[in-house]
């Protein structure tokens, strides 16, 4: 029980009772790994945009005339705004590369199969308002590569059949990206990350009402399996979260424009586009797979669907066994996958001729080749590892027994 | 298991060794926080181009006794007013033991320029701005200022004489550059 004030604010409001189930006595596999931080680690990220938003929207300009200057206000006359500017301009990478971590953690231990479908499909929402969030959030600084990038991506939607043109001029509120763009933009990129909260608070709801998976993929058999949140994973978060906000900090004081493009530092111009244009690191294989296809709308099909496949991720992999280190044939094939999607990124990057455009084809086949093909029939005649009894077992065996002493001498 | 037999059990261990810990990470934690909120917050003071329109010139020349201009200094209105040799007599003959916010007229001017009272226009009750820097606005009883909003009034020293207000109408740092110009801030 709770005394004191605290005490009286639970018995009307339940809220430290909740914490303290929720956070506190919360039983968790005890066999987590460090890859298991990076969903505390992404949620801390979220709060940092969301607190550097708040007060650069406040010396933020969002009309065509004042937008590029207004930055430059804020980067040069604002107190601490050139490191504010550059928490939130670095934050979104470091919020990507978290999340990212996050969704292939998911998917390598196969954190998306059943009980954890619709927690899944939370996250894949989660990580589709943050791409709007931050494709439109780089339009806000209105430098060339804001504007051009704002100019393509707004240009896909006109390969929708019949409508597509009136969505174009809808989604501009004009007839071309203008002023009325950039303040729609900016207006968004204000409401997404509330949205992004909501659908984050379920998502933890979910993970809360179906138990974490682990690596080893296996269900918590009994309380031997478990640990309570706190302090176990209370201290472990925090120490993952240290090492990572000391990247975070190395890229915002010695590298802050690594991830920028200097095209950026010139400020839009409607009646020239910049000779090399490309999109931030987190789109670019997305941006490969576009222009992977010789075909508009396919290209744009194509592209929107690689995000889209992920929803239907618990229904394509067929197999019983949710990790892969008990799965000796999709494990390399997974890690195939993942280099296909790194070969994306790296074509992304390249201007699409020579040997870049067969590469892109080549990724691009393989990435919804293994969704589509590998998972389904793969799961079906796999022969997976045999799985541990328990989770204690392993935790057991790898770690706590003495020297010399074999696993069979514990085995009753 | 390693942290239970090498700590110490028994009377000696008054603080356990868990507690100093948390205090140690919280402590940290809290310096972290501290450590981010402040470039948040200060990026709300004024920011360097605010801070560079600080100061103002005002020509003196057209501006006869009894007469007064308001000028914009920071974004707030500055009451420059041309004091008639009556209007000076009866801010210096007020006894201080009669004012609210006692403070002679001599450290309100500057020496030798008796007749400029330079203040800053805003009331000091809720922040109206009150009237009577021209000669055919409202100046109250003392022939000052008069705030419209809750009826304070000011003397021709700027010197709170009737509440709410609870103090005189603050002098902003100005200096003269010559007998005819002033320069405010
Ligand atoms: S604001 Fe001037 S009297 Fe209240």
């Amino acid at each position: 029980m709770t005394s004191g004030l605290a005490g009286w604010v639970d018995t009307r409001l339940p809220i430290v009772t909740l914490m303290r189930k929720e956070f506190g006595t919360f039983p968790v596999p005890k066999n987590f790994n460090y890859f298991w931080n990076f969903g505390a680690i992404s949620m801390l990220l979220m709060v940092v945009m969301i607190s550097t938003g708040v007060v650069l929207a406040m010396d933020y300009m969002p009309n065509a005339a004042e937008a590029f200057g207004s930055v430059q206000h804020i980067m040069r006359d604002v107190n601490y705004g050139w490191l504010v500017r550059y928490l939130h301009q670095n934050g979104a990478s470091m919020f990507f590369i978290a999340t990212y971590i996050h969704t292939f953690r998911g998917i390598y231990y196969g954190s998306y199969k059943s009980p954890r479908e619709l927690l899944w499909i939370l996250g894949v929402v989660t990580l589709l308002i943050m791409m709007s969030t931050a494709f439109m959030g780089y339009v806000l600084p209105w430098g060339q590569m804001s504007y051009w990038g704002a100019t393509v991506i707004t240009n896909m939607f006109a390969a929708i059949p019949f409508v597509g043109d009136a969505v174009v001029t809808w989604l501009w509120g004009g007839f071309g990206v203008d002023s009325p763009t950039l303040s729609r933009f900016y207006s968004l990129h204000y409401l997404l990350p509330f949205v992004l909260v909501a659908v984050v608070l379920l998502h933890i709801t979910a993970i809360h009402k179906v138990g974490s998976n682990n690596p080893l993929g296996i269900d918590v058999r009994s309380p031997q399996d478990t640990l309570p949140f706190h302090p176990y994973y209370t201290i472990k978060d925090c120490f993952g979260l240290c090492v990572y906000l000391a990247l975070f900090a190395v890229l915002v004081f010695f590298a802050p424009d690594l991830f920028g493009d200097p095209t950026n530092f010139i400020p839009a111009n409607p009646l020239q586009t910049p000779a090399d244009i490309q999109p931030e690191w987190y789109f670019l294989p997305f941006y490969a797979i576009l222009r992977a296809v010789p075909n508009k709308l396919g290209g744009v099909a194509l592209m929107f669907g690689a995000m889209a496949i992920l929803l239907a991720l618990p229904w394509l992999d067929t197999s019983p066994v949710r990790s892969a280190r008990f799965r000796p044939i999709y494990r390399p094939l997974f890690f195939v996958w993942l280099a296909s999607i790194v070969l994306l990124g790296a074509v992304g990057a390249h201007k699409p001729e020579g040997i870049w455009v067969i590469l892109g084809r080549i990724g691009t086949i393989y990435y919804f080749g293994h969704l589509l093909v590998v998972m389904p029939i793969l799961g079906r005649f796999e022969r997976p590892l045999p799985l541990p009894d328990s989770i204690s077992r392993p935790v057991i065996t790898r770690n706590a027994l003495p020297r010399g002493a074999s696993v069979a001498e514990i085995r009753p | 298991m390693t942290g239970m037999q090498t700590a110490p059990i028994g009377p000696s261990d008054a603080v356990p060794r868990r507690d100093i810990l948390t205090l140690v990470a919280l402590t940290g934690a809290a310096i972290g926080v501290a450590g981010y909120a402040w470039p948040l917050i200060d990026f709300m003071n004024p920011s360097k181009d605010v801070l560079a329109l600080a100061s103002v010139e005002v020509p003196l020349e057209a501006i006869s006794p009894g007469m007064g201009i308001t000028v914009v200094w920071r974004g707030k209105p500055i009451f420059v007013r041309h004091r008639t040799d009556a209007e000076i007599q009866q801010a210096r003959n007020t006894p201080l033991d009669q004012l609210s916010d006692p403070q002679d007229d001599r450290a309100r001017v500057q020496p030798g320029h008796e007749q400029w009272i330079v203040v800053v226009g805003i009331c000091t009750h809720l922040g109206c701005i009150p009237l009577g820097n021209k000669p055919s606005e409202m100046r109250g009883n003392l022939g000052g200022w008069f705030c419209p909003c809750h009826g304070s009034q000011f003397d021709t020293s700027g010197r709170i004489r009737v509440p709410p207000a609870p103090s005189n109408l603050p002098i902003p740092p100005y200096t003269f550059e010559s007998d005819t110009k002033i320069r405010i801030g």
